[in-house]
This record gives C-alpha cells, structure tokens and sequence, in this order.
C-alpha cells in the first residue's frame, strides 16, 4: 500500500493546497444536499399522524446532533493520533472543529426546545438526552477554553489532546448515568442495525440531511484549518511568498 | 533531594511525599480550613436565599449537600500541585526514578484526606439542619466517602492541566465540573433511594466501580498533563 499521502500530510504547504481543491467540492455538495434535503423534508415529506407539521424540525435536529457527537469522536481519534505519532495535522483538526462542533451542539440543543415547546408543552425538560447534549456543550467549551487560556503552542496541543481524551472516556459514563437518572427523550431515531420505523419519505431526505451535514462540515473545518496552517506557519518562507503574491494581484 | 529520593525504595518515596503533603497543609492552615467555611457558608445561603422551609429543604437537602461538597473540593484544586509547580519540587516528582502515577496518586489521595474527608465529617450536622432524617446519614455519609475521592482524582488533571497559568481556579472548575457530573447524580441518587426505601447496594457498586476506574486512569492523564506542564 503506498503511505505517501499520510507522510505528505505532515507537510502544512501541501495540506494548505489540498484543502484548496477539496473545499469547493465539499461546500457545494454538502449546501446542494442540505437543499434538497431541507426542501424536501420540510415541504414534501408527510405530515407525521401525531406530531403534525412540528415533527419537520427532525431535519435539523437530528443530523446537528449526530454531528455534534461524532465531532467530539474525530477530535478524540485525532487527539489519540497526535499525541502518538506528534502530527501538526491531528492539532490543526482540534483546533478548528472544537467551535464547529459547539455550534452544532448548540444548534440541536436549541432545535430540540423549539421541537419541545409544542410537542411535550414545555422549552426544556431535565430529560437525559438533553442534558448529556449540555454536558457535550460544556466538554466543548471546556477544550476551546483551555486553548485560549494557554500560550504555548506546544502545550496547547497536548494539553487540549489530553482534555479531549479525558472527555471521551468520560462521554459513556456520563450518557448513562443521565439515561439512569432521567429519561423522556424517545429513543435514537437512527441506528445502523434496523430498519427505520417511519416511512421512506420521511427518512430518505433525513438521511440526504445528515449526509449534507457532514460535507458542510467538512467543507468548513477545511477552510478553518487553512487559516490556522497559515496563522502558524505565517513565519515560513511559502507563506510569505503567497501574502506577497495576493498583494501584488491585488495592485493589479 | 533528588538523590536521597532515588537512594529510598518506593515505598519510602510515596511516604515522603504523604508526610510532606501533610505537613506543607499544616503549615499553612488556613487553606486547610478555607473549604470547610465555603461549605458551610455555601449551605447557609440556601435556607436564606430559596425558603428554610423543611418542605424545600428535606428534598433538597441531600442535593444541596452533594453540590456544595464538589464546589467545595473544586476550590481547593487549585492548590494541588501549584505550590510544587512555583517552588520547582514538581519538576523534581516528574524526573524521579519512581512512577510518576503512583506519587500523584498519593499526592492526589492526600489532598483529598485534608479536604474531602473534613467536609464529609462535618456534613451530618449540616445534613441535621437541612431536616435529613438520622436514619439517612450513614449512607450519605458512604456515598460522600466513595464521591469525593472520584471529585479529587478527575480534578487532579483539572489542576494538572492548568498548573502554568497564574489564575487557573475559574477554568478548572469549567473542565472539571462536567466530568464529575456522573458521581454526583449517583451520589445524591443513592442517598436519594434509600429515603425511598429502596436497596442501595447496586448504586453503591456503581459508585465504586467510577471510584476504581478514576483511581486507575485519572492519574495517567494528570501524570500526562504535569509533564506537558514541566517540560515548557
């Protein structure tokens, strides 16, 4: 098997071009997904026989919240990989999907109270799901504060690396003990080993949905780490030359 | 010191530094006094602050207890290991020839013998105050003796990680009180099933199993952080 592209990704110059040619292709298919599904789940998928028209608020909800915990996963796997094999890649990931998924966790948060609000009468209930969702939003905002707090670049990497490994031991033992505590929250509406039980114009365009949201979010941690690459390695050679070459085009 | 260090065998190693631990806290009473006050201090606002009524206090109390008790520990964090970190005695733990987890273990275990261990025993009688019935203390009382060492091991890497930065105290209590958020729920919800009369013996199994999985991992990643912490 040729490992070229995996020592090629140490090298911030080629991952900075790489990630040039891939942004395009991921903004554009993950927002066209994220069209159709939205269009298509939010005008052309039945109304649900209990929930009405409320139940549409699925289509963002779920896809937000699959995302937001499988972000803090990618971060924890690069965190393994960077404190291993010590990549500069596995810290950039970090660094730029921590307050993407944040976002995203606090987008499911929030689409959950408005989906509560006419659905169990209430905007939040202490119910377990919620609450380790807060819990994954606070873990969030823990990593990001951590980052700012510290100066050194070099500690910030382990640092954040070891909070996130410490997190994601944790995420388990959190998500049952609030499941054994309180639970209200209907039961995952996805899982890879059965069938859904809604219909399939109901799921298809969810699934569209969650397949948009990935690609979006790849599509933006992408352009968030070009910024770090360059923010760190504004002190190399190939990017100075690059500033000068923008201002230069710019003149012209 | 180094040498005299490597010269003793582990055991030695790990006694030297529960002696001193003990005795740098003597010395400096106050900070052994000072979560103590904020417990009770904390506990007062509520009756003050919500209604003194037995019919909040009596179902909030064991919460109430519990809450202040972690608050209470965070606040001490702070000083675990930076004393060691300023005077430079933590660089010296971290090149010893002896593991670094067993000596933070015991560091850690120490810290929580000089204030997690005084709050539980002053905790009855505040428990008495906020109308717990007698019958109940023994187990809040068991659950605060499994809790608290759990709240001292996962903050250990709180402190840990934070050790270089001059006022770390706001932020280990944002990285650390998520992760304790499991033992707190079975803390106050073992205490929570024997008012309800049912049996208490799987909660309890639970909380030891979270107090032997910390004791087993947390000091690997506060060893991690300290030597993150050291090298720069």
């Amino acid at each position: 098997m040729n490992w070229s592209f995996f020592h090629k990704l140490g090298s911030p110059k080629w991952l900075y071009e790489l990630a040039e040619k891939l942004i395009p292709w991921f903004l554009a298919s993950g927002i066209s997904a994220l069209l159709v599904g939205s269009i298509w789940g939010l005008v052309f998928a039945p109304e649900d026989y209990q929930q009405g028209n409320s139940f549409r608020i699925i289509y963002i909800h779920v896809p937000s919240a699959i995302l937001a915990q499988s972000c803090y996963m990618m971060m924890a796997v690069s965190a393994v990989v960077g404190l291993v094999w010590k990549m500069k890649i596995t810290d950039m990931f970090i660094a730029s999907a921590a307050p993407v998924g944040a976002a995203f966790t606090f987008l499911a948060l929030f689409t959950g109270a408005v989906w509560g609000k006419p659905t169990w009468g209430t905007w939040w209930v202490w119910d377990a799901r919620l609450t380790a969702m807060l819990v994954l939003l606070f873990l969030y905002l823990g990593v990001i504060s951590l980052r700012n707090a510290l100066d050194d670049a070099e500690m910030v990497t382990k640092a954040s690396a070891i909070l996130v490994l410490v997190g994601v031991v944790n995420i388990p033992i959190i998500k049952y003990s609030v499941e054994w505590w309180n639970t209200l929250h209907q039961p995952a509406t996805f899982t890879l080993t059965e069938k859904p039980a809604m219909p399939s114009e109901m799921w298809i365009p969810l699934l569209i949905m969650v397949l948009g949201v990935y690609l979006f979010f790849g599509g933006l941690v992408l352009m968030r780490m070009r910024n770090e690459i360059l923010s760190r390695e504004r002190k190399t050679k190939w990017v100075q030359k690059l500033i000068v070459l923008n201002a230069e085009e710019q003149q012209v | 010191m180094l040498e005299e260090t490597k010269r003793q065998n582990l055991m030695g190693v790990l006694k030297v530094n529960f002696v001193r631990e003990s005795l740098l806290a003597f010395r400096n009473r106050q900070s052994l006094v000072n979560p103590l006050v904020f417990f009770s201090i904390v506990i007062v606002l509520f009756p003050l602050g919500v209604s003194p009524e037995p019919s909040f206090l009596k179902p909030a109390s064991i919460g109430l207890i519990w809450v202040t008790a972690l608050l209470a520990m965070m606040l001490s964090l702070d000083h675990l290991f930076q004393l060691d970190y300023d005077d430079g005695s933590l660089e010296q733990l971290v090149l010893s020839a002896q593991p670094l987890y067993l000596i933070i273990l015991v560091k850690t275990l120490t810290h929580w013998l000089l204030t997690g261990l005084p709050l539980i025993l002053i905790s009855p009688l505040f428990a008495l105050m906020l109308h717990i019935d007698s019958q109940h203390l023994p187990t809040l009382l068991l659950t605060l003796l499994i809790g608290t060492p759990v709240i001292s091991l996962i903050g250990g890497v709180g402190a840990a990680l934070t050790v270089s930065l001059r006022s770390g105290g706001v932020l280990i209590s944002l990285l650390v009180l998520p992760l304790t958020i499991p033992i707190l729920i079975f803390g106050s919800g073992t205490v929570q099933a024997s008012i309800d009369g049912l049996p208490i013996s799987g909660h309890l199994a639970i909380m030891l199993l979270m107090l032997v999985l910390s004791i087993t991992l947390a000091p690997f990643a506060t060893a991690a952080a300290l030597k993150m912490s050291v090298s720069n």
